[in-house]
């Protein structure tokens, strides 16, 4: 049981890897040991923590199961390390007017507040913000582009 | 339909070589599609031109022909002598001119002209205005203006919209936006902020002084008050989370903004220096997007409290809010014209995002475009026409459409992508 999970999260942490096109995650999140190793991941770009953004079917503004071992490794490291403060920048597909797509991706970044909340985290530590779709990670209009800015990115503020 | 493409420097414009476009113009004007009953005016360049900074003429014929109401009678050359003593009527009526404009210009000093105009309706044979203004060198352009919307108002009755100005945003690169503002034919741009986050929802304030706009630059959103004449601004929302969406009253001392410090987006009231805010939107969904009415007495937003977003209107003192749009399952981005009798929205139609007229006396609906990403519609000062963003063969434009569907024009930025327009006050006279 226990094995098939890390395989699990292995496979999609490389599946993120692959749409957010960044260098090759080979640090298990989940592990201790390897985030330990890797330091701050508001100074440290490839901190493992940093490629793991929060991604949302069409229309949904809810962390969905296949998201909770993202959320565990985050809720790890912010409850373990009393100083860190995050903001959750939350985006939208390019479709759809400016200022309503920026309250949709509000949406999304409180939805995952909320989780991190329920994961231990204290409120006063993560400020919840929305970029709508002034900032796409993907520039095309196919499926594809969109699904890669249908996302939350937890960025962590350097002390 | 007949649909006529022109450039409008291909017009009766005088072939001296006068350009209405200057090489480094930042934006072309297209017109396509034109109304019926075209005016026929001749408006040959005033006397002095050759030693004139600005072709006043010239200006004065593309602000008329961008109307959709006028045609101008193509004429060579200045405006011949003895027009300037007394107009030959009849001779000008036999050339097709309902209308002549005779006008002069010439420098009173290295920085200052005297310029003269003179409308003269052809058919009665009366002098329907006449005007002389001394003005410095740089106001030239805006006094051309300010001559095409008395002629204009002098023959059809409406006010016109020539002497007032645009906001819009351009962006030129991943990391490169700019807050643009330009006379309303996009000649003068002037570029009021560079930034290399997004800057979104310019709005002008009632008096043309300032400029309030959301910006990413301290990477969420925040609002800014910007004084377009110093440059100077001033940081007036940056709550915890989004401040987006600011609206002036048109008193010009309250604004309606768009917060998310309280959990979710809901609109709420504040002074222009950020002071005495207050909830003014309570639902369970997103609130967005607000704008006052022509009165003050109401402000109109997005919402989608009823599942899907449409347009509300609330009054400033009540709590309660009624919904105005019915029919499409998708509405946002309200617009309210000056006499209030108009809604403009977007409503999106089997995927396509199109700018909407909702009469709100009859509630007649009508889709005003055939585009299908349009964004944030804008009225013009007089009520008459819609400024707009749309998108062509994947770039960033502005349109103007006429409220009646019929005259179009297209403002392309040669730069790269513009977008989020708003339209400034007529501009008082010098």
């Amino acid at each position: 049981m226990q094995v098939k999970t890390k395989i699990l999260f292995v496979s999609m942490a490389m599946a993120a890897g692959l749409l957010t096109g960044c260098s090759s995650v080979d640090l298990n999140p989940n592990s201790a040991e390897d985030i330990a190793m890797m330091g701050d991941p508001a100074t440290n770009p490839d901190h493992p923590l940093n490629q793991q953004s929060i991604y949302f079917a069409f229309d949904s503004y809810s962390v969905g199961a296949d998201s909770q071992d993202k959320m565990q490794a985050h809720a790890r490291y912010l409850t373990t390390h009393p100083n860190a403060k995050v903001v959750l920048e939350g985006n939208t597909d390019a479709r759809g007017g400016r200022e309503y797509n920026l309250a949709l991706g509000q949406k999304r970044s409180e939805s995952v507040k909320d989780r991190l909340q329920l994961l231990g985290v204290p409120a006063d530590r993560m400020e919840s913000v929305s970029f709508g779709k002034e900032k796409p990670r993907a520039l095309g209009h196919d499926e594809e582009s969109y699904q890669e800015n249908r996302r939350v990115d937890i960025k962590y503020l350097a002390q | 339909m007949q649909v006529n493409r022109r450039m409008f420097m291909a017009t009766g414009v005088a072939a001296t070589g006068a350009v209405a476009v200057p090489a480094w113009a930042q934006l072309r004007i297209e017109i396509t599609g034109v109304g019926a009953n075209q005016f026929p005016i001749a408006i040959p360049q005033f006397q002095g031109t050759h030693n004139s900074p600005v072709d006043i003429a010239s200006v004065i014929t593309a602000d008329l022909e961008r109307s959709g109401a006028f045609r101008a009678i193509k004429v060579m050359g200045e405006i011949p002598a003895e027009d300037l003593k007394k107009p030959r009527g009849p001779f000008w009526q036999t050339m097709g001119a309902n209308a002549l404009v005779v006008g002069t210009i010439e420098a009173i000093t290295e920085t200052r002209f005297a310029t003269t105009l003179r409308l003269f309706d052809t058919v009665k044979g009366t002098v329907l205005t006449e005007k002389r203004y001394v003005v410095d060198k740089a106001d030239l352009r805006l006094t051309a203006h300010q001559m095409a919307d008395d002629i204009y108002e002098k023959i059809t009755g409406e006010s016109g919209i020539f002497a007032s100005r645009l906001a819009y945003v351009l962006q030129t690169g991943p990391k490169a936006y700019e807050l643009i503002v330009s006379d309303s034919d996009g000649e003068n741009p002037k570029t009021a902020l560079k930034s290399n986050q997004s800057i979104i929802s310019p709005m002008w304030s009632p008096n043309g002084a300032l400029l309030t706009y959301v910006s990413f630059e301290a990477n969420k959103p925040v609002i800014y008050l910007h004084d377009v004449r110093s440059g100077e601004r001033r940081l007036i929302a940056s709550f915890k989370g989004n401040n987006s969406a600011p609206a002036f009253s048109p008193d010009g001392k309250t604004m309606a903004v768009a917060l998310s410090m309280g959990g979710g987006t809901h609109i709420y009231l504040m002074s222009t220096n950020g002071t005495n805010v207050r909830k003014f939107t309570f639902s369970q969904g997103i609130d967005t997007e607000p704008v006052f009415s022509h009165d003050g007495r109401y402000v109109y937003f997005t919402s989608d409290r009823g599942g899907s977003p449409q347009i509300y209107r609330q009054a400033v003192d009540s709590r309660l809010a009624q919904r105005v749009t019915y029919n499409c399952d998708y509405a946002i981005s309200p617009a309210i014209s000056p006499k209030g009798d108009r809604l403009a929205f977007v409503s999106r139609m089997a995927g396509a995002f199109r700018v909407t007229l909702l009469d709100l006396n009859t509630m007649a609906q009508t889709v005003l475009t055939d585009t299908v990403r349009d964004e944030s519609p804008t009225f013009a000062p007089n009520g008459k026409v819609l400024v707009y963003a749309t998108e062509e063969r994947g770039v960033g434009v502005l349109a103007t459409v006429s409220l009646d569907g019929r005259v179009r024009t297209r403002l392309t930025g040669r730069r790269g992508d513009i977008r989020e327009p708003t339209w400034g006050p007529l501009l008082n006279k010098i």
